[in-house]
């Protein structure tokens, strides 16, 4: 059962195959066998799982329904969770409980579901291998020795190894399309604004979206239809109509107009996975769909325009903890500075530092215009890239990752793992929706398809994910998890 | 060697929004630490700010009421530094595109002189909290009820030459903002406080000298004993072959003297860069329109009229223009007397003592303009006498009845009656024989003698005017 979508186990729940409460006590045993070896949970909330699961089978039982209640969902550790330790995988918030629920928690707990827990996550979501957390690294369900992907790892170790049913993500730069394509899941960035970030903590404001990790294309349009929406305490979330993103997921792809980056199938990509894709497209031509070459011209400015943005950002959003009100403060201070200083240099790990740094650095007097006001140039020129291709095609799909994951600890140079992100990075800076979906394995681990539309077309986009999982099963193949000591 | 001085003022006003800049915390002033501040105040993790529109409605408004441009698009900007009343470690500020641009004040100066000085910008930010320093055993207190509050901070062009310039910039952008009503301007509970650009230069030069900041003044006065030591300071310095380094100073008013702040206290580079949880915030001329269509009398219109409908002086209708609930004040009590000129002398000089020997705001004051204006009606239908009134006002401030039954009790109507007249000037002739030969003599002025005894012998009821005609007739 728990290998199910959440559309199936939403009809099981409604025909009364099976209780909430049984669903949620065999996720919570799995997560009991699994957990040790995988590390993708940093909290179990066991005991008000269970409660959430009797309330929504109880709810059933009094004539609701609703798609997602009753279904057991994990929350990447970005989300504050009222009553509930949220760290953002770092000790700077080791023990810090939230007073509060992030809108996008709110709006799923409306929906009815079971928090099963909250997931590890690259520190402060910075990172593209799940190594950088306080909390330990994330193992890949398909190989316990290699990573899961980053930031939140945890999220898609868990949907894949059906520790849950779903998983809220964030993605700056590929938090979610990344570790989604290693884990062999679907990963969902929908467009900037189009989901409140209340309750997310920032780390790179006008970057930063939530989204859902799930099993299918399905499943992430059922969890969009609950998170999705303006919010008034979002002044970056967006006043457009929300769709019912289930309703237009069988739509004929017949004539769909798909672009292909020259520069995504170009050096560094393993020529495996280039083959996946390639094989993956013809899917499409069978559903209809042309495809023609396009060009991103500024893709390769991207990488480099995104580490300036986005640590400009996270060197301000990081400022608040400074061990004055919450979080971790070091022992016995002997003055405020030291204060300062030490609690900082002792809660933020390696990483978060070293963007605190650059970021610092970028906004200095005398090189904001060289760095900042530079990369805000190019973030332009690579929105009107892709505004330019979306006057020829209806989608762009190349590779999310060049290739599949890697061994933890083998990069360990922060240039080489920022290039991890060099398909979807572009995404985050010019706001536009995107979504990995499996299709195919090389040496038995999965590879990703990234797929982007232009802005707020999530409907089409999923739709068009869907087709190719209604005709593959890619997506349906899972790892057999073999761990260390077995 | 001759000097002139080159001042330029920093202003920043608490705007009387009933929620903060950003978050739905009250901002009611002399609440307990830390009750007026809410998950978003104290800076938690993944809290966003929400943009208040009021306090965009008043820096319009000021904008507008001094005549300024006004950015259409302004954008926030954050300041970064850390401490610990700034939780956020930035402060939401607009730097390049204010909402309120290029505008201008007139000042009137003692001898005079009229002098416009040019305002560069104002833009709206946010407040920071407060550190309590005392009664925490080596560590300090936060107090984040005022965190986040919205100021206006309103720029000054460099083109005030000295403290008493200074000083009416000052007090006309207080005028003007209480009759705009964005705020209450009050410097000694800080919703009004100053920062003073100071340098000084050789007369004929054309560049500026080397300024020093004075951070935080909290009253006119100590704005303008800042700026003479200020200048003397750099005088002297520069005298004596010193140079004057740019530094932020602070006025230390018990030794009347600036000393420099200490540099931590000064940090230099705020990196600033636009706030991402923030839209620019786009007007249009609609909004603008409408605001100015809901713009009050300003003073300076207020104070021509006031010249040219109840023919003040320039100087009284000064005044009492320069205060809104004052003028209004002025304004009831004329229009009910029909006399404006005893209504201009009344609410400039016995009630303005009032309220200033009392610390009173006018809403505060026992004596409210119908009360005066009955008072003055008593004088004109000649029911007491002008120093009569004076007695009947002192009365008024302890006791509530109506001014007639005040005139009445105490039994202060004035005599008109002829025949009580009559016999007062008799009984003034009969006991002052050289002075009524004095007057028989040519000695006129002698009459304002008996006048007075006729006065003092009535206690002040007579009315003075028959006593003067009725005393110059039996003289004859």
């Amino acid at each position: 059962m728990i290998e199910k979508t959440v559309a199936e186990l939403s009809a099981a729940l409604a025909a009364g195959d099976i209780s909430s409460v049984e669903l949620t006590q065999t996720y919570l045993n799995r997560i009991g066998q699994l957990n040790s070896e995988l590390n993708a949970f940093i909290t179990v909330c066991e005991d008000s799982a269970m409660q959430q699961a009797n309330a929504a089978d109880t709810a059933r039982a009094g004539g609701d329904s609703g798609a997602l209640l009753g279904i057991p969902i994990a929350h990447k550790d970005i989300f504050c969770t009222e009553g509930v330790l949220t760290t953002c995988g770092s000790r700077m918030l080791h023990n810090f409980v939230s007073p509060y629920n992030a809108t996008v928690v709110e709006r799923l707990n409306s929906a009815g579901v079971v928090t099963l827990g909250k997931t590890n996550m690259d520190e402060f979501a910075m990172g593209s291998s799940n190594e950088t957390s306080f909390f330990g690294d994330v193992r890949n369900p398909w190989d316990t020795k290699r990573v899961p992907g980053g930031s939140s790892g945890g999220s898609a170790a868990a949907v894949a190894a059906d520790l849950c049913a779903m998983a809220t993500g964030t993605d700056t730069g590929g938090s979610i399309r990344q570790p989604a394509a290693f884990c062999g899941i679907t990963g969902f960035k929908p467009s900037y604004g189009r989901v409140s970030r209340w309750g997310m903590v920032a780390f790179a404001s006008s970057l930063d979206q939530a989204g859902p990790l799930t099993k299918s294309a399905e499943d992430a349009a059922l969890m969009l239809n609950a998170i999705a929406g303006l919010d008034e305490k979002d002044s970056t979330s967006i006043d457009t109509p929300t769709d019912d993103y289930t309703a237009g997921l069988n739509n004929s792809l017949e004539g769909l107009k798909i672009g292909i980056p020259r520069q995504h199938f170009a050096e560094g990509l393993n020529s495996e996975v280039e083959q996946s894709i390639r094989d993956a497209l013809k899917e499409y031509e069978k559903l209809g769909a042309t495809i023609k070459e396009i060009d991103l011209p500024n893709n390769h400015l991207s990488v480099s325009a995104y580490y300036v943005v986005a640590p400009a950002e996270a060197s301000a959003n990081l400022s608040r903890f400074d061990g004055v009100r919450y979080g971790y403060r070091c022992e016995d201070p002997v003055d405020l500075e030291d204060m300062y200083k030490r609690s900082r240099s002792e809660g933020f790990g390696d990483e978060v530092k070293r963007r605190i740094l650059v970021g610092t650095y970028a906004l200095s007097a005398g090189f904001y215009d060289a760095y900042y006001r530079k990369a805000q140039k190019i973030r332009r020129l690579i929105k009107n890239d892709f505004d330019e291709a979306f006057k020829e095609v209806d989608v762009i799909i190349g590779p999310t990752s060049p290739h599949t994951a890697f061994e933890l600890g083998s990069k360990s140079d922060p240039v080489a793992m920022y290039l991890e992100d060099i398909y979807t990075i572009a995404v985050n800076l010019a706001g536009l929706p995107g979504i990995s979906v499996p299709a195919g394995l090389v040496d038995g681990l999965p590879i990703g398809m990234h797929m982007v539309t232009n802005d707020f077309e999530e409907s089409k986009l999923l739709n068009i994910a869907h087709k190719f999982q209604q005709s593959t099963d890619w997506h349906t193949r899972k790892p057999a998890i073999k761990t260390e000591e077995a | 060697m001759e000097w002139e001085t080159v001042i330029g003022l920093e202003v920043h006003v608490s705007l009387s929004t009933q929620s903060k800049l950003f978050s739905g915390s009250s901002t009611k002033f002399g609440a307990e630490p830390n009750t007026q501040a809410n998950i978003f105040d104290a800076a938690l993790p993944g809290t966003l700010p929400v943009f208040n529109k009021d306090a965009l409605r008043m820096a319009v408004r000021f904008g507008v009421g001094i005549g300024a441009e006004i950015g259409k698009r302004s954008v926030f900007d954050r300041k970064n530094y850390f401490y610990p009343d700034l939780p956020k470690g930035y402060q939401v500020t607009q730097l390049d595109y204010p909402t309120v641009g290029k505008g201008s004040l007139t000042v009137v100066l003692s001898d005079g002189r009229e002098k416009e000085i040019g305002v560069t910008r104002a833009h709206i930010e946010e407040n920071a909290g407060k550190s309590l320093h005392e009664d925490y055993h080596g560590m300090s207190g936060i107090d984040l009820n005022r965190a986040g509050e919205p100021l206006l901070e309103i720029v000054s062009e460099p083109e005030i030459s000295n403290a008493e310039e200074a000083v009416a910039y000052l007090k006309k952008l207080h005028t003007i903002i209480r009759y705009l009503d964005i705020s209450d301007a009050i410097m000694a509970q800080g919703s009004m406080r100053c920062d003073v650009n100071v340098s000084i230069r050789r007369v004929g030069d054309t560049e500026l000298g080397t300024r020093t900041e004075i951070k935080n003044i909290n009253s006119f006065r100590f704005v303008e004993k800042a700026i003479h030591s200020e200048v003397q300071r750099q005088q002297e310095l520069i005298e004596d072959g010193g140079r004057v380094i740019q530094e932020t100073r602070r006025y230390n008013a018990d030794r009347d003297e600036t000393t420099p702040m200490r540099s931590k206290e000064v940090a230099n580079d705020y990196r600033y860069f636009p706030e991402p949880d923030l839209l620019p915030i786009v007007i249009d001329d609609a909004y603008i329109e409408a605001i100015r269509a809901d713009l009050p009398e300003l003073p300076d219109a207020k104070k021509q009229r006031f010249v040219e409908e109840f023919k003040l002086s320039d100087y009284d209708a000064g005044v009492l223009a320069s205060s809104r609930e004052l003028a209004e004040y002025f304004e009831l009590v004329a229009k009910q007397t029909g006399d404006a000129k005893l209504a201009a002398n009344w609410v400039s000089g016995d009630l303005q003592a009032l309220l200033n020997k009392n610390s009173w705001e006018v809403a505060d004051c026992p004596i409210q303009a119908e009360r005066l204006a009955s008072l003055i009606s008593r004088i004109k239908d000649d029911t007491i006498s002008g120093k009569i009134a004076k007695t009947v006002f002192e009365t008024m401030i302890e006791d509530a009845s109506s001014v007639d039954d005040i005139i009445e009790a105490k039994g202060l109507k004035q005599v008109t009656d002829s025949g009580e007249i009559e016999k007062l000037v008799d009984d003034v002739i009969a006991n002052n024989p050289d002075q009524v030969q004095q007057f028989k003599e040519g000695k006129e002025q002698v009459i304002g003698f008996l006048v007075g005894q006729a006065m003092q012998l009535s206690k002040g009821k007579a009315n003075p005017g028959q006593v003067n005609a009725l005393l110059k007739d039996k003289m004859k």
